[in-house]
This record gives structure tokens, C-alpha cells and sequence, in this order.
């Protein structure tokens, strides 16, 4: 029945590193992921993991040793945060388009600048699609539970690509809560070894990898990657499905909270989701309907299957923490709604820029969203669809 | 996979993920001498076979064989980048 702990998120994400015990670890610090590969490191230096921890220059190294290690046939694993997935910003397609089902721990938090280090989720949103599966945690538990589940979805044979597992910074990564971990010997068990068809150190199938694809070649070769990651969504509702037999815990493509008659619902990712449950909760005692769609799956992005979820709602307020800067709406809001319009689905539905730079978003703040929500409801006016919560003006 | 199986008229479904190929020494099936910038013409009634061509090609452009001759260039390879012209004391290599 499990391990209570009390452990930050960036503990969680380096203990669900120690059980899984990759091949490789290859990391630079950077605040906040810092103290992941720190965490780790201690791992290695105490005799804890067998993993051969390579400490690189620079994040665009610790992807490309990454990338390396894969190749060869060993499991790779990194951690980093907003400016270090910057840094990383090329390799992270390498590392895709040659089908290297690395796994990453990505503590999200603003790319800078001016200078900002706190959390949002524009690091994340710089690389949605570079192809890599993209996991979201609302809390540490979901972060020790994705990572966990991360192999066998990226290592899948009708997969191979790599995964990163979101989680907020210091909202999530330096809160210190309960969580239940699974026991070292079940998590070996459940993540099982790697054995890769092709790699690299395999002296009886001498192999190239990444050679020149031009023209004739490269077109073909997106094409797989795209159906990979349409592969991955069976493979991940699969592996979640075994992970909940395992644990008791429940991970689909996205939580449906309170959505069975919810009128009024709020779409978000992350820690924001414990804060929209707490104010979903209020509400609800006050007779109003509300509902939250969690959205855990960003990558593959279940277009459908939220859109099916949200087709009974009679307003939707998509909350985006990483403003495009394209006039016309956040990451998140645009895959809802043109998953919405592709299956004929219509709600009035708009967009709230939120948290930005760290900005703190309280229940009230998110009580004024289902408010203004039943407001849309109540007249059937949208108003300015690209929203702001919590700005100054 | 080798050469023989995966062209430009493969479909999608034949192609190895992320472009690998499986087979070793695939290099020289690369002819990379068709961007060649200016071509060396060998004059072999010139040529002392001094050997001072062919340790200077970058590429692998100048044959030798087991006499340790060299022979006509392999335009395959060859980039036209002009170092064994320029290196030959006997004026056996003209660059056109």
C-alpha cells in the first residue's frame, strides 16, 4: 500500500528518477529543475542508482548527451526549467525527429524576460510542437506518477518519441506535500528495462542515425513522427490504465471535476487546477454549476475527446498561463476550440491570460472567471474573447 | 535497409523512423562530387606519380592503386576545392 511521504515536487520528480535508475543522467543547473539533478546527483555519489550522471556546460549539451546515450541504446533522462529548455530549443527537435524516447522533468516557469523566474508556462509552450509527448501535474503526486509512467509511453514500439513531464515551479516544485510513492522493487518492475530494437553500441547491426534528409525524405518522416504521437494516445491511456491497477490512482487524458451537469466550465493545466477545484467546490455549495477539465495530456492533444467533454457545457473559459502574443488567444484555448469546431461542437467559449511571471492566482480570481462565465451564460454575449485575469488597469 | 530498398519514390510506410539506416559503409553511396564547384582535369603524360596529390585530398577523390599510382579522379567524391592542383609540381592537374 504504497510510502507516505511529505516531499516538494522537485523531490518527487528526483525520487521517481532514483527508482526508475536510467542509464544516464545528463543535467545542468538551472533554477528551479536545480535541485532535481542535485537530488539525483546525491543518488549517484551515495551508490543509490547505477546511472552515470554527466554533469555538461550547458542545457544545449545536457540534451545532446542525452541524445547520444539514447542512441547508443541507454536510457536517458534530464530535468530542467524555462531559459535551459531555451538553451535546449534545437536538440529538443533532434531528439524527436530521431525518435529518442528520452524523458525530461520540466519544472515550468517564465522564459525570461525582463528577467523572471517564477512560474508560468511559456517555457513549456516554446516547445508544444517540437514532438515530444508532454505529461501535465497538478500537484507532486501526479508529477512522481507521470514520471513513473513515462518510459513505457515514449519506449512504446508504436511510439518512440520522448516525453516531458510538466510540473509548476515552486508552486508545485518547492511545496512540500503528502504523496504516497510506490515501493523501489514495484516501480522497477512496472518501468521494466529498455531494450531497444536499433541503437548505436549494437556491434552485430552497425547503424547510422540522423543522416542527411532532404527533399525526397524529410515530408515522409514528419508524417511518422505525427502519427506516433496519435499512436501515443492508446499507448498512454494503456500504460495509465496498468499504473491505476497498480496504485489506485487514475490518470486519463484529461480529470473531469464536477462535469457531469456543469454549466460553466474552466479549462486548465497544472497547479492552477487544486486552486479551480477549491473554487469549483465554493460554488457548488452556492447552487451554481461549475466544472473543471484538467487537461493532463497536452501532447498528443486529446482535441476530440475534450471536446466531447465540454460539448454539454453552456460556457467555456480556457486559461492559458503563457500568452502567444498573437492577439487571438493562448496555446490551450486555440487546441480547444478548434478541437470543438472540428467536431461541430459550439459553446461560447474565451480565453484568460493568467499568472504570468509568477503572478499568484487565488480561488477568488478564479470565482470571478465562473462569474463572468455565467454572465456569458446569462445574456449570450461573449464580449472581448481574449481575456486578461488579475492584470493591473 | 539498404540503398536498394529505400529511394525517392519510397512510401511512408517502408521508411525507417527518423531516417536510420541499418546498414554499415553507406557513406560512398553518397555522391556528394555532384555539387562540385570547378572540375580537376588529370594529365597523365605529365604525371611523375610523385604522390603528392593524393595525401592532400579532403574527399576521397584521387584513386590509388596497388602500385601505389594514382588514376583518374573519382568525380563521384570530388568537391573541386583545387588543393592537389595547386599542390602538384608538374602541372598534371588543371582546374576547368
Amino acid at each position: 500500500m504504497g510510502i507516505r511521504e511529505r516531499l516538494s515536487g522537485n523531490e518527487a520528480a528526483a525520487i521517481a528518477m532514483k527508482q526508475i535508475n536510467p542509464d544516464v543522467v545528463a543535467a545542468f543547473p538551472i533554477t528551479p529543475s536545480t535541485e532535481i539533478p542535485q537530488y539525483f546527483s546525491t543518488f549517484v555519489s551515495n551508490g543509490q542508482v547505477d546511472t552515470e550522471f554527466v554533469a555538461v556546460e550547458s542545457e544545449h549539451s545536457a540534451m545532446s548527451a542525452c541524445i547520444g546515450a539514447e542512441s547508443a541504446g541507454a536510457r536517458a533522462m534530464t530535468a530542467t526549467s524555462a531559459n535551459g529548455l531555451s538553451l535546449m530549443w534545437e536538440m529538443i527537435y533532434i531528439a524527436s525527429s530521431l525518435r529518442l524516447p528520452i524523458v525530461m522533468s520540466l519544472v515550468n516557469r517564465a522564459v525570461s524576460g525582463p528577467l523572471n523566474i517564477h512560474n508560468d508556462h511559456s517555457d513549456a509552450m516554446g516547445v508544444r510542437d517540437a514532438g515530444w509527448i508532454m505529461l501535465f501535474s497538478e500537484n507532486n503526486q501526479e508529477a512522481y506518477d507521470n514520471l513513473l509512467m513515462a518510459h513505457r509511453i515514449a519506449e512504446h514500439k508504436d511510439v518512440m518519441l520522448p516525453l516531458m513531464v510538466c510540473q509548476d515551479g515552486f508552486i508545485t516544485s518547492h511545496s512540500i506535500e503528502n504523496i504516497e510513492l510506490l515501493e523501489d522493487e514495484k516501480v522497477k518492475a512496472f518501468v521494466g528495462t529498455y531494450h531497444p530494437e536499433h541503437y548505436l553500441l549494437n556491434d552485430k547491426e552497425p547503424i547510422a542515425v540522423g543522416p542527411l534528409d532532404l527533399q525526397a525524405y524529410l515530408f515522409e518522416h514528419k508524417f511518422q513522427q505525427g502519427l506516433a504521437m496519435k499512436n501515443a494516445k492508446k499507448v498512454i491511456a494503456d500504460v495509465s490504465k496498468e499504473f491505476e491497477a497498480l496504485t489506485g490512482r487514475k490518470y486519463e487524458f484529461f480529470e473531469k471535476y464536477k462535469m457531469d451537469d456543469a454549466e460553466q466550465v474552466i479549462v486548465c493545466m497544472n497547479s492552477t487546477a487544486g486552486t479551480a477545484k477549491a473554487a469549483v467546490d465554493e460554488l457548488r455549495a452556492q447552487g451554481i454549476k461549475a466544472g473543471l477539465l484538467k487537461i493532463r495530456m497536452f501532447r498528443p492533444f486529446p482535441a476530440e475527446e475534450v471536446a466531447t467533454a465540454l460539448k454539454n457545457a453552456k460556457s467555456i473559459a480556457v486559461l492559458d498561463k503563457a500568452d502567444s502574443l498573437n492577439g487571438a488567444g493562448g496555446a490551450l484555448f486555440e487546441d480547444t476550440i478548434s478541437g470543438m469546431y472540428v467536431s461541430n461542437i459550439h459553446v461560447p467559449t474565451v480565453n484568460y491570460i493568467y499568472g504570468i511571471g509568477g503572478r499568484d492566482t487565488t480561488v477568488n480570481d478564479i470565482k470571478k472567471v465562473y462569474w463572468d462565465l455565467q454572465e456569458i451564460s446569462n445574456t449570450g454575449n461573449i464580449g472581448n474573447p481574449y481575456r486578461y485575469l488579475g492584470l493591473r488597469g | 535497409m539498404t540503398e536498394d530498398t529505400i529511394n525517392n519514390k519510397t512510401p511512408w510506410q517502408d521508411l525507417t523512423i527518423g531516417g536510420n539506416i541499418y546498414t554499415a559503409g553507406n557513406a560512398k553511396e553518397f555522391k556528394t562530387g555532384d555539387w562540385r564547384s570547378s572540375t580537376p582535369i588529370f594529365k597523365p603524360e605529365l604525371c611523375k606519380q610523385c604522390g603528392l596529390c593524393f595525401p592532400v585530398c579532403p574527399d576521397d577523390a584521387i584513386p590509388v592503386n596497388s602500385d601505389l599510382n594514382r588514376e583518374d579522379f573519382n568525380y563521384d567524391a570530388c568537391k573541386g576545392c583545387g588543393v592537389c592542383a595547386k599542390v602538384c609540381p608538374f602541372k598534371a592537374i588543371e582546374m576547368q
